[in-house]
């Protein structure tokens, strides 16, 4: 598999580490109270994935390369990337 | 069913075994079923024997998209062992191991289950300290395990490189004498023969596309091979949980990723243990036929497409080599790719699902081939009872929003860490 990077154009997956689906964290409202924190949000963001078959939007970092963290769109059936878009 | 035994099978061999019947039914769908199994692997021919067998209900079809066992169940590496750190984990895999000890007179089908050992390498002081906890877990839980020195892995392992120049140099390890190896497509077969004698169908070639409800209760299943009603219906589809799921409107802590593995060309005996090095991350064994069988890690990202990338392949050999130097010129002869089940903390899921009358066994990683017969046993007892199997209490999706996780490597939830 080749991975586009945004910087250094594609390149060989053993250079890269991955960082999972690109996910949007819960906002939490400061100051933090516990008791009224909205856990299921929290705990979907942690736990819970769509683990689609097919377009799936995630993180790659460079490791061995340029150093960069970028998202990437993906499917997941074929290994081919959709789009690089950068992040 | 023809029993098999020694007299039958000198029975067949006078007509040159051209008359032996065929092992299993290819039996049309029927319209309606008690219970509907998605998943012709291990896991959902096993479910469906112990439905039949302990809880008498034989009103049970298979469905699977492709072949019977041409899943993961086809594609793994038949590693059975019960060496767990945590409990929950020990207890459920220790119950599987005892089912593993008997299961080929329990089946009438030789699943070639060898006990050979299961060895443990450290190549570090904290890695042993690990390995040390690790045995001691084990044997509180009423699990063999027994530390090695270096010259008990020598006199195991001629061809392990002990020496002080090793590319990580080993000094002990921990083997589960119970642990070893099975046939993994006789493990598919055995349970497919047993579970059709006692009635169940088997369908091949019949995928399940969409699931039926009313209100919040599942009512059927639609598949490539028409509607099919049923009372209940239980998803056993490894990498494709996440897909079964969808069906209903369900996320799961589950991501799908591909493991591979590898064999060499055949070679005369050289290793009748299985071998592990968690800091190398290779795991070897030796088939009957000779082969080296040899694996990894997954390849880290999320995957459905059953095959993956060759650096993974050259992690896993460069590790077999640094540990056994003579392999160094073997050809490797053919590797191939596995959707495996990741949960988000590296512990299966055997449970009911917020619809009425569906229920999962998933989140088996790399490891659910040995959980075979235990988590047949867990998931027919819990879609016979709705009440849990006393082994399998933890495997709920509750533990996730509880915080009450069960992670073995303590790596939290990335999967491609686990
Ligand atoms: C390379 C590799 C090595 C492994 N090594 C080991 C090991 O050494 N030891 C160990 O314990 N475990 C190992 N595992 C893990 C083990 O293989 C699995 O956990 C186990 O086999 C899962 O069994 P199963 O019956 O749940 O899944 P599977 O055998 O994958 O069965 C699921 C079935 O569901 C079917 N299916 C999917 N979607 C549908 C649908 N919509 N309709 C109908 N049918 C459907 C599939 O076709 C498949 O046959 C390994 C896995 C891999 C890939
Ligand atoms: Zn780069």
């Amino acid at each position: 598999m080749r991975i586009p990077c945004p910087c250094c154009g594609p390149r060989a997956m053993a250079e890269f580490s991955y960082g999972g689906a690109d996910l949007s964290r819960p906002v939490a409202s400061l100051p933090l109270d516990a008791p009224s924190a909205p856990d299921a949000e929290w705990n979907d963001y942690v736990y819970r994935r769509d683990n689609p078959a097919g377009a799936h939007r995630e993180l790659w970092f460079h490791a061995a390369g340029c150093r960069r963290w970028f998202a990437a769109r993906r499917d997941t059936r074929t290994n081919d990337f959709l789009s690089e878009a950068g992040a | 069913m023809t029993g098999y035994s020694a007299l039958s099978l000198a029975r067949q061999a006078l007509t040159g075994h051209r008359s032996w019947p065929a092992a299993w039914r290819a039996p049309e769908p029927r319209a309606r079923y008690q219970v509907v199994i998605i998943g012709g692997g291990g896991h959902g021919l096993a479910t469906a024997y112990y439905l039949a067998k302990t809880y008498g209900i034989t009103d049970v079809a298979v469905l699977e998209k492709g072949w019977i066992g041409g899943g993961n169940t086809g594609r793994n590496t038949a590693i059975v062992r019960s060496n767990y750190l945590l409990t929950a984990n020990s207890h459920f895999y220790e119950h599987s191991l005892k089912l593993w000890e008997g299961l080929s007179a329990d089946l009438n089908f030789n699943v070639m289950f060898s006990q050979r050992g299961m060895v443990n390498i450290a190549h570090s002081n904290a890695e042993l300290s690990a390995l040390h906890r690790r045995g001691n877990a084990m044997r509180l839980n009423g699990v063999d395990a027994e530390l090695l020195s270096r010259e008990d892995l020598g006199r195991l392992m001629p061809g392990l490189d002990l020496s002080p120049q090793a590319r990580f140099p080993i000094l002990g390890g921990l083997i589960q004498k119970r642990g070893g190896t099975a046939r993994h497509d006789a493990v598919a077969w055995g349970y497919a023969r047993a579970a059709d004698t006692r009635g169940v169908d088997i369908i091949q070639n019949c995928e399940v596309t969409a699931l039926r409800r009313e209100g919040d209760r599942v009512t059927g299943v639609e598949t490539t091979r028409g509607l099919i009603s049923a009372d209940k219906v239980a998803i056993c589809v490894a990498g494709d949980s996440g897909r079964l799921a969808a069906m209903a409107g369900l996320r799961l802590p589950m991501e799908s990723h591909v493991l591979q593995a590898l064999v060499s060309e055949p070679v005369k005996p050289m290793l009748d243990v299985v071998a592990v090095s968690g800091a190398l991350h290779v795991y070897i064994n030796q088939s009957d036929k000779g082969e080296l069988v040899m694996g990894g890690d997954i390849d880290g990202s999320n995957s459905y497409a059953q095959r993956g990338d060759p650096h993974t392949l050259d992690h896993v050999v460069e590790s077999a080599v640094a540990l056994f130097p003579s392999i160094r010129r073997l050809r490797m002869m053919r590797s191939w790719g596995g959707t495996v089940d990741m949960s988000m903390d590296g512990s299966p899921i055997i449970t009911r699902l917020p619809l009425a009358g569906l229920y999962l066994n998933g989140g088996w990683c790399y490891g659910g081939f040995k959980g075979t017969p235990a988590a047949g046993t867990a998931l027919a007892h819990l879609v016979a009872t709705d009440q849990p199997h006393p082994v399998a209490t933890r495997f709920t999706l509750e533990r996730f929003d509880a915080g009450d996780l069960l992670d073995e490597r303590g790596s939290g939830s990335s999967p491609w860490m686990h």
